[in-house]
């Protein structure tokens, strides 16, 4: 066991943690900002496995890595707006559409699968890389955080900028007032259907963008169900932070590392069944939910559909 | 308000038009569902006729594809019936697939060991237990933390499901794996050795226990204090607790119970068609059957027209993959768009209501 | 202020024929009033009356179906609160609204533009105009949830009128108020009126009405049955003016004493009450009970009394200062953290609901629909509710429907129910009807100790009447322990021997309920300490 703690697994490890750990925090973020409007979005799994396609698809056939980023994004986006339509505007149970919308995602996207790529199975080139300066030299940390994809940078300052938004801006207010009292939100004169609508787009844009980031970045090509249940993972991030980003951040790169943690064994030569390491993230999850149960929070009106004049 | 008395044949206009209600409502999403999945094989370049006409033939219409229909319906209504009792109960018991794998893979490693010393209708009752036991304390986690802590089920019994089906492989494929295999699966039991068939088909008794869960479910939720109780726990859980029930235990025993059920399903499964576990098969029945639970409303009889019709989709549908390449995941797409149509079709429902009393 | 200028003849808003409609019910017909700047204009009528929906027309959350609102002399639509706090019409709703988690300053700034800067130094001389305007001083930093009711409906106040200063609707604004509270409220409106403002103000309470209001419109079934404006007001002397009103609120005069007290707030005599023999020991003793609450709620704090057999005790109390604690806990629903509860000599402490209701305890809950009945299920199975697997409803645990719904038959025609059949949702009865049910569920002669909570809140003045009068009669029972929690000092007045006062969770002291209980009450509730009588 003494090739545990050498530099290539150390720096194996943290790049793996990163590489998984992107998309947690993206989806991560965008379910943290619908439930904090006050929707239960349990068909993030769906999003990320439609921006996961769609995002490979794009990126192979326009030969761009930004233009798949942004088809996948989209299609997160359309794969919201289904919910949008049932649960915020004509307030359907929203764990049912939920659902509705995983199991979608991963028949469609299977199906467009089979029917595109199983012969050739196409795999994307290797993505370029922005190092920062200097700190991109330093020993393992410099390779697993200051030479990645721009979207890893992008995805953490939106961490940053989702503090701001969230404490400082009208936005953050609305959102929260939209989870916590609907009714005084739509007193002030905020339509909360507009918010929440808003807010449900948002998680299926982030989502889209996390699953286009496993499978463009992450992975270089697109499987079947190849979120593997990092969806629900993310839903468990954003109860656990109750509210916080950066709980959400430090949430996903723990899961991240968890997730990594096959391939680095693989690299240091320890012999784990993959099963076994496969459980590591679900254990994990239930383990803090165990621990930290009476901390987790959600906003009083989360999974209600909001109706003017019913109290 | 007493004096709203209707003179009979608006009466019985009304509830004529109430019946029509009722089937078009269970009716219209189906439909729905198989015109938008008929588009979408279009879009794939598939005849969409030629598809459903197949499934139909091979699911329903050959003596073969319906025995093979029927049979599938066994583990199918057991989980079913785990889901009636929850939802009933106001749980989402979204774990089932997990349970359900658990209990089969134990019951695949002990049964052929059990038959080798034990009469079969021993062996049976032993494996219900274990498959029982074993998925209800499956159940327990998330039951616990929603009962103590108010904990979401859904995400704690979601990420049990994964736990569960990751535990199940590595128990296929270390302490219960058969030696005598190449790949790692479960040692078989004997043909001899399983549940029996039901007069020359190759169906097996199975179904009978299964379709009884249901009925039996059914009558204890709308027949007992028990499921009196339970529903109050679902639908209303502030006036349960005003009424001096005990919220915790009820939870937990509608948890164990769901699971229970679904464990049940995968004994069945194992003992009347599998025989053994081969690594990574997970047949996922259970978030499946979910959409066919809500669009029966939680009515056990209509559960059991729901199963049978998923299971000739099923049936159909795997044939269908082998025959003309539209591969199985094509019946997930169809079950999302009998979910999203049942929701829609809810909506209008309450809008035309709303609109008439108006 | 731009939004508040003045209309011809002084008339802020003005609504013609507004007629609105809900399944089945027709909320408003043909409305028409004028309310004028400077007047204090009140709304009075039943529950039911058509009030609510009529300032949730004026305030912009509903539309008419036929009928025009002018606001300033120009013909609007409101289509949304937005519309109308631009107008600068604003509305203090009931039911407090505004998010707990947010500070007072975040809550005004709810509501502006979302590409706005999100300062809250920009708002500030805002903040402090409205503080002046009111004459309170609140902090603009302080979390909204930490604020005392009063303070909260300061913050909804300043909301209201944050946008411009033409209009400011209040609905039943006094009922979570103590006494100080109430004077202080007349206060602000007041000046508010002087200033120039339009004020609606919604109360079911005449008394109130008359001492604030400029102007009263009644409301009956949808229609203005009559109006009392301010020349005539106020030349008329209180009791002309309480005459009126119920002749137009009932179209006759001959109305039952009861009712005109709960409208009027004039207690009846309670001389009526069969006196009580305390030579004996207390039936029910409490012993220094405290509890634990979660946050936001108002948790007991050593509380101790005891209550003879065939006593009526009276908790009073602004609504959330341990009320719902101390119910709960003498029906077993919450534990004790501290303390006991001893009934009729036997430690009860730590039984639970069903072990409880065996001793004799029954509990009316104020949360009638949430609480008290399973809305979804029938008449006959709330009426069983507690009796969950209990002969003879249920044999070896399986259900007798047969039984349930005869039993809910008799019960029905007993308490005079009004419902379509026991097979109808719960939910589906009027509020009166609810209560009904809860009472036939509840009471029976053996009894041993029945709470009340609220038992009149929201009830029309048919229902309040029968339910304070079968309290009177010591809710059916024989010598049984009777406790009423009321935020109602009249009701208690009404049908109470004594009378405690319950504030931030401790008992501040038990009155004896005689002539000029009041001012000793009012004056427990501000926080002022007398030593129990015992």
């Amino acid at each position: 066991m003494e090739g545990l703690l050498t530099e290539v697994f150390l720096g194996s490890l943290l790049f793996g943690a990163v590489t998984a750990g992107v998309p947690l925090l993206l989806s991560g973020l965008g379910e943290q900002i619908s439930e904090k409007a006050g929707v239960l979005n349990i068909g993030i799994e769906g999003m990320m496995l439609m921006g996961a396609y769609a995002g490979f698809a794009g990126a192979y056939y326009t030969d761009s890595f930004t233009l798949g980023f942004l088809i996948g994004g989209l299609a997160g986006v359309m794969a919201a707006a289904v919910m949008v339509v049932l649960c915020v505007l004509l307030s359907m149970n929203q764990i049912v559409v939920g659902i509705a919308i995983t199991l979608g995602g991963e028949g469609l996207t299977a199906l467009l699968h089979h029917f595109q790529f199983s012969r050739s199975y196409p795999r994307l080139g290797r993505p370029e890389t922005l190092p920062v300066p200097w700190l991109s030299d330093l020993p393992i940390v410099g390779s697993a955080f200051f030479d990645r994809n721009p979207l890893v940078y992008a995805a953490v300052l939106l961490t940053v900028a989702l503090v701001w938004v969230f404490k400082r801006t009208h936005v953050g207010l609305n959102l929260q007032a939209a989870g916590d009292k609907p009714a005084a939100l739509d007193a002030a004169g905020v339509s909360v259907t507009l918010t929440r609508s808003l807010a449900v787009l948002s998680t299926g844009l982030l989502s889209g963008l996390g699953g286009a980031y496993l499978s463009t970045i992450g992975g270089g090509l697109f499987l079947p169900f190849m979120t593997g249940g990092a969806g629900f993972i993310a839903i468990v991030l954003a109860m656990l932070a109750r509210g916080k980003p950066m709980w959400v951040l430090f949430g996903a790169f723990m899961f991240g590392g968890s997730l990594s943690m096959t391939t680095a064994m693989q690299v240091a030569g320890v012999n784990i069944p993959t099963d076994v390491i496969q459980m590591l993230p679900f254990a994990m999850v239930i383990l803090v939910l165990i621990i930290f149960a009476r901390n987790s929070y959600l906003p009083p009106a989360l999974g209600n559909p909001y109706h003017r004049g019913a109290r | 308000m007493r004096d709203v008395v209707k003179d009979g044949k608006a009466m019985e206009a009304q509830k004529a038009m109430e019946t029509l209600s009722r089937v078009l409502r269970i009716l219209l999403p189906v439909v729905l569902a198989l015109v938008v999945g008929g588009l979408i094989l279009l879009a794939f370049g598939k005849d969409p006729l030629t598809y459903y006409g197949y499934v139909l033939r091979r699911g329903l219409l050959s003596d073969t594809g319906l025995q093979a229909s029927i049979t599938r319906m066994a583990p199918l209504l057991l989980i079913a019936a785990g889901l009636i009792v929850a939802f009933r109960s106001g749980l989402w018991n979204l774990g089932v697939d997990g349970q359900f794998l658990l209990a089969a893979v134990f019951v695949a490693a002990l049964a052929p060991i059990l038959a080798r010393h034990l009469p079969s209708t021993l062996v049976f009752l032993i494996c219900f237990l274990i498959a029982i036991v074993v998925s209800a304390s499956w159940s327990f986690i998330p039951a616990y933390l929603k009962a103590r802590h108010g904990i979401n089920e859904i995400i704690s019994s979601l990420m049990m499901s994964f736990l569960g089906v990751s535990l199940a492989n590595v128990l296929i494929k270390i302490p219960f794996n058969d030696p005598a295999t190449t790949v790692p699966q479960t040692e078989t039991l004997d043909v001899a050795d399983r549940l029996a068939r039901l007069g020359d088909t190759t169906v097996h008794w199975g179904i009978i226990l299964a379709v009884v869960a249901v009925i039996a479910v059914h009558y204890v939720m709308e027949h007992t204090a028990l499921g009196l109780r339970l529903q109050l726990v679902g639908s209303n859980p502030r006036t349960a607790k005003h009424a001096g029930l005990d919220l915790r235990l009820l939870t937990i025993i509608a948890f164990a119970a769901s699971a229970g059920l679904a464990g049940l399903g995968g004994a069945v499964d194992v003992l009347g068609v599998q025989g053994t576990i081969r690594a990574d098969w997970n047949p996922a029945y259970g978030i499946m059957v979910i959409p066919l639970v809500f669009l029966a409303r939680y009515n056990g009889y209509a559960v059991i027209g729901f199963v049978f019709f998923f299971a000739v989709l099923m049936i159909g549908g795997e044939s269908a993959a082998r025959r003309l390449a539209v591969p199985h995941y094509f019946v997930l797409v169809l079950v999302a768009l009998l979910m999203l149509f049942l929701a829609v079709t809810e909506f209008l429902e309450q809008n035309l209501r709303q609109r008439k009393a108006g | 202020m731009d939004a508040s200028t003045a209309g011809p003849n002084g008339i802020a808003i003005s609504l013609s024929d507004v007629t609105k409609r809900f399944p089945g019910v027709l909320a408003n017909d043909r409305v028409s009033l004028t309310f004028r700047h400077g007047e204090i204009h009140a709304l009075l009528g039943e529950n039911g009356a058509g009030k609510s929906t009529l300032i949730s027309i004026i305030a912009g959350m509903q539309q008419p179906d036929e009928g025009t609102i002018a606001v300033g002399g120009a013909t609007v639509r409101l289509s949304s609160p937005r519309d109308a706090l631009k107008l600068g019409i604003g509305t203090v709703y009931q039911h407090v609204l505004l998010i707990p988690s947010l500070t007072i300053l975040e809550n005004l700034m709810l509501g502006s533009p979302w590409w706005r800067r999100c300062d809250p130094e920009s708002v500030l001389p805002r903040f402090r105009e409205l503080s002046k305007l009111l004459s309170v001083q609140l902090d603009p930093d302080a979390l909204v949830g930490r604020l005392s009711l009063g303070e909260q409906q300061q913050v909804e106040i300043m909301r209201a009128l944050w946008h411009g200063e033409r209009a400011l609707i209040l609905d039943e604004p006094t009922s979570m108020l103590t006494p100080d509270g109430v004077k202080e409220l007349s206060a602000v409106v007041r000046r508010l009126r002087d200033h120039g403002v339009a004020v609606i103000f919604i109360t079911h309470k005449l008394r109130e009405a008359y001492e604030l209001a400029d102007h009263i419109s009644v409301l009956r079934l949808g229609h203005v049955v009559g109006e009392l404006p301010k020349e005539r007001l106020g030349k008329m002397t209180e009791k002309q003016v309480i005459d009126e009103v119920i002749t137009m609120m009932f179209g006759r005069n001959d109305l039952s004493k009861g009712a005109e007290a709960a409208l009027v707030g004039t207690a009846l005599d309670h001389d009526g009450l069969k006196p009580v023999d305390r030579s004996g020991s207390p039936a029910l003793a409490l012993h220094d009970v405290s509890t634990t609450g979660q946050f936001g709620e108002c948790a007991l704090n050593h509380v101790s009394f005891d209550v003879w057999p065939g006593e009526i005790f009276g908790v009073a109390g602004v609504d959330g200062n341990g009320q719902k604690h101390l119910a709960e806990v003498l029906s077993g629903q919450r534990p004790v953290s501290g303390g006991t509860v001893m009934l009729n000599q036997k430690d009860v402490t730590r039984m639970g609901v069903p072990a409880r209701r065996a001793h004799g305890v029954r509990y009316i809950t104020d949360e009638r629909l949430d609480e008290g009945t399973a809305g979804t299920h029938s008449v006959s199975v709330n009426l069983v509710l507690k009796e969950t697997g209990k002969p003879p409803f249920w044999r070896n645990g399986i259900t007798r429907w047969g039984v349930i719904h005869g039993h809910a038959r008799t019960q029905i025609e007993a308490y005079d129910v009004r419902t379509p059949s026991e097979h109808t949702p719960i939910a589906k009865l009027s509020g009166g009807n609810i209560q009904k049910v809860l009472l036939a569920r509840e009471l029976s002669p053996d009894a041993k100790l029945v709470i009340f909570n609220k038992p009149t809140y929201g009830l029309d003045i048919q229902s309040t009447k029968l339910a304070r009068d079968r309290i009177r009669r010591g809710a059916g029972a024989d010598n049984a322990v009777v406790i009423v929690i009321s935020t109602e000092l009249d009701e208690l007045m009404e049908t109470c021997h004594r009378i405690a006062v319950m504030d931030r969770g401790e008992l501040r002291g038990i009155v004896d309920n005689r002539k000029g209980a009041e001012t000793e009450i009012g004056l427990l509730m501000t926080g002022a300490r007398v030593p129990a009588h015992a």
